[in-house]
């Protein structure tokens, strides 16, 4: 797993790369940390996710309580259909705002 | 984390073995339980020697741990331990326990078996639904931990008052497994929340789906004789895991996110105002008899979970091989942890336990006047508000409708509302004044319990669809590859004229009108009523009264027949609107037969083909009732119905409106539809002294 992160005009954009699961979730968290703490407005871009578990779909609902409760918001870009449809089945798609693209993303965060 | 909570001295491990780092673990709870930092095991067995835990990586065929409780770790008859350093999502645990093989003292431990724990809340290995098993695997039902850490956001439990419920009791497969569902996920839970606007739009309010715990649908499969058609148990009453959902019904179960999904389909649910009931199998395990499986309780603790006999075998009260102990202390609690458990953590709104009479049985089988779990079950302050119905008898000769112990909560599945109704409709006679009992409620049955005890019904999923019961006289269960010999023979049913489907117009309409009689009867009856999944689009299935073992169309919904029946799918489900339209249907409180609020009428009055004489005689077969709107909480219209089951037609005389009101007729089943039933305010006025009704039909009339 792979993080790649960049912030522009007050707007964080975090690019993971790999598997999210329950191995790389609380590594994805640790790195995220100080990232987060640092941007309420957050893009998170997906498309290099190949693979969403129970416990990888859990770390983005964490996220997007934790901004939320500072008011912030989180946009999710790069949403896989196979991964859509896991997120519908499973309740966690009501949650997020989908972009198709970082610039859609950038619209949608402000 | 806190700070505080990472400083404390048990999150740090004390032992190490195969590579694991463990400490001395909480016996309660029991089951698999997140901890800091690790996870808690607790696990019962009152006389095995030693129990060992036995770690397993998601699908691998060997465990990479096993770890032998230290003697320490027990307390009581009760095994655990904290384990670090697990993967939460790629776990499987099992339990291997050690003690006597005597069968004639009912012990039959095995420790080359791995037992899956009875609180598994997440179980593997039958993940996506008729996936071939690997039957060489040593551990077919893999306990797995959940997250149980699911957003429900605002929801929780609706509490729908009890008497305004109208029951749909559906198989999540077999709802939506048809192509002709359409949706993406056919099958499943999320199949299933796809159509909740199908429900919502057809007027139910709660969803009691068969059983969903954790079952093999591979349990007995065989090939037909014949056909060859692979027969499994499709309908799943034979738990596997009391605490787990069925991982086979979810779409995402090869993710195991099934906890999930179902999650979300209760949550999707409630927020359209349906409820749900799940349909609950306490009375015997999925381990059978003797020459059963080892899945769990068999080699946990077989005298404790089991019902023996003094040489130590199975007593079948179930009628499936064995029967679960429900009235020993430690078995009580774990129905009771179970029960709260899916109220608490899945939002359950209520529980229909299939043959409930079991629970009532002592440890050697003995029927109980005041079980204790039944009791436990009443008072328990987080069921409290949880629906509890009994299906009150079981398989060993215990019939308890109107008798089941029910401290001012039980309702029970009323079997002889089904069975009078159905001898009604078809013509029998000497059967009036017991249908009038069953329109009131049954307070023949329930007088001192209310009509909320009635659970009333017509068909349900055991027995035939409510269009093979106006199509059969016998079951035609030869599909099941038993030489027609399961299923039962006591169906009350009438097939119109012609054994099974025709052309014969007369038939066919006549049939139609029978549907549209027993759907009136069910809807206008005081009560709690109970519609079977595809009734409404006259579901068959071609004469089966038994169809436990079909994962096929027979078994299924047919969405092609929401075109195809479009005229009976309007009126159900303007029979059903006219019900939650007239509050004086579905009151609380039987009636008193006695005008108390100075209306001029009594709450309900009966009546005959002439007012004010009714013929209760033992070849009559028609009734006539009105009740009193002004009785009803809050004030309602007066309504009216004239019962001829006569094959004729005959003029019913009727009574007077209320003062400055005309009758109009809601319902009339020898009409075509759009005439047969009308919006809830009533159709065209009735301003005659008499009306004829038709042969084997209902006229409702509203004022």
């Amino acid at each position: 797993m792979n993080l790649e992160t960049s912030e522009a005009n007050g707007i964080g954009t975090a690019r993971l790369e790999g598997s999210l699961d329950g191995k790389t979730a609380p590594e994805v968290r640790e790195q995220l940390r100080p990232f987060l703490a640092a941007n309420s407005k957050l893009i998170l871009d997906l498309t290099k996710v190949d693979y969403l578990s129970s416990a990888g779909l859990r770390l983005l609902l964490l996220l997007y309580r934790e901004i939320s409760g500072r008011k912030g918001k989180l946009v999710l870009v790069g949403v896989s259909e196979d991964i859509r449809t896991v997120m519908s089945h499973t309740g966690f798609l009501n949650f997020f705002t989908l972009a198709n693209s970082e610039a859609e993303a950038k619209q949608a965060v402000a | 984390m806190s700070p505080a909570t990472e400083e404390r001295i048990d999150f740090y491990p004390t032992h190490e073995a195969d590579g694991v780092r463990f400490r001395r673990g909480r016996p309660l709870p029991f089951g698999a339980t997140m901890v800091p930092n690790g996870v808690n095991f607790s696990v019962f067995s009152s006389s095995a020697d030693s129990c060992t835990l036995v770690l397993f990586r998601k699908h691998e065929p060997r465990p990479y741990a096993e770890i032998e409780f230290p003697r320490e770790f027990r307390i009581g008859d009760v095994y655990s331990i904290i384990v670090f350093d697990l993967d939460y999502e790629t776990l499987e645990y099992g339990y291997r326990f050690s003690g006597p093989w005597d069968p004639a003292t009912g012990q039959r431990f095995d420790k080359t078996k791995i037992l899956c724990d009875p609180y598994a809340k997440v179980l593997g290995g039958r993940d996506v639904w008729r996936a071939q098993p690997d039957w060489n695997d040593i551990y077919q039902h893999r306990a797995r931990l959940s997250f149980d850490d699911f957003d429900w956001e605002g929801d929780t439990a609706i509490e729908i008052p009890t008497k305004d419920l109208i029951i749909y009791e559906a198989h999540v497969r077999g709802f939506t497994a048809h192509a002709s569902s359409k949706v993406s996920a056919p099958g499943t839970f999320a199949g299933l929340r796809e159509k909740i606007p199908y429900l919502k739009s057809l007027g139910v309010n709660c969803l009691e789906l068969l059983p969903i715990y954790e079952f093999d649908e591979w349990e007995n499969n065989r090939k037909h004789p014949e056909s060859g058609e692979l027969l499994l148990n499709y309908w799943g009453y034979s738990t596997v895991g009391f605490f787990a959902p069925k991982a086979g019904y979810a779409a995402t179960g090869n993710l195991g996110m099934q906890v999930d999904e179902l999650k979300n389909l209760i949550k999707e649910l409630h927020r359209a105002g349906i409820e749900i009931m799940l349909d609950v199998v306490f009375n015997h395990t999925a381990e059978g008899d003797q020459r059963g499986p080892y899945i769990s309780y068999r080699g946990i603790d077989n005298r404790t979970y089991y019902i023996l006999t003094p040489e130590g075998y199975y007593y079948n009260f179930s009628g499936c091989g064995n029967t679960l102990n429900c009235n020993h202390p430690v078995v009580r609690n774990m129905v009771l942890d179970c029960l709260r458990y899916w109220a608490s953590e899945y939002h359950i709104d209520g529980f229909r336990f299939d043959l409930a009479s079991i629970l009532g049985r002592d440890q050697n089988g003995a029927p109980l006047s005041n079980p204790p779990l039944l009791e436990s079950l009443a008072y328990d302050p987080v069921l409290s508000k949880c629906k509890l119905i009994a299906e009150a008898w079981d398989a060993g000769g215990m019939y308890q409708v109107g008798s089941f112990p029910a401290y001012g909560r039980w309702a029970e599945w009323n079997g002889k509302y089904r069975d009078s109704v159905r001898r009604f409709i078809k013509g029998d006679h000497g059967l009036v004044g017991e249908i009038a009992e069953r329109i009131q409620g049954s307070p023949d049955l329930y007088w001192y319990r209310g009509p909320t005890a009635s659970l009333n019904f017509i068909t349900c999923h055991d027995g035939f669809t409510l269009r093979d019961m106006v199509s059969y006289n016998d079951k035609h269960n030869e599909a099941n590859g038993e030489w027609n010999n399961d299923g039962s023979n006591d169906n009350n049913s009438w097939n119109c004229g012609w054994e099974g489907e025709t052309n014969d117009p007369g038939v066919n309409a006549l049939r139609r009108r029978q549907m549209k009689n027993a759907a009136t009867l069910l809807f206008l009856s005081r009560g709690v009523p109970m519609l079977q999944m595809g009734d409404e689009v006259g579901r068959t299935q071609g004469g089966n009264n038994n169809s436990y073992c079909h994962d096929n169309a027979l078994s299924w919904m047919d969405w092609n027949s929401l075109e195809k029946e479009k005229d009976l799918l309007r009126f159900f489900s303007k029979l059903l609107a006219f019900r939650q339209a007239h509050p004086v249907l579905r009151g609380n409180r039987f009636f008193e037969h006695r005008d108390y609020v100075g209306s001029g009428n009594p709450d309900i009055g009966f009546h005959g083909t002439r007012v004010g004489q009714p013929d209760w005689g033992g070849v009559s077969t028609c009734l006539a009732y009105r009740l009193c709107g002004k009785h009803a909480i809050p004030q309602d219209d007066d309504i009216y119905v004239a019962i001829n089951m006569y094959w004729d037609g005959l003029p019913f005389q009727v009574p007077a409106p209320p003062a400055g009101k005309s009758w109009r007729v809601a319902i009339n089943t020898s009409m075509r539809s759009p005439e047969d039933i009308f919006d809830s305010e009533g159709g065209p006025r009735v301003d005659s002294a008499e009306v004829i009704v038709g042969g084997r039909s209902i006229m409702v009339l509203v004022a």
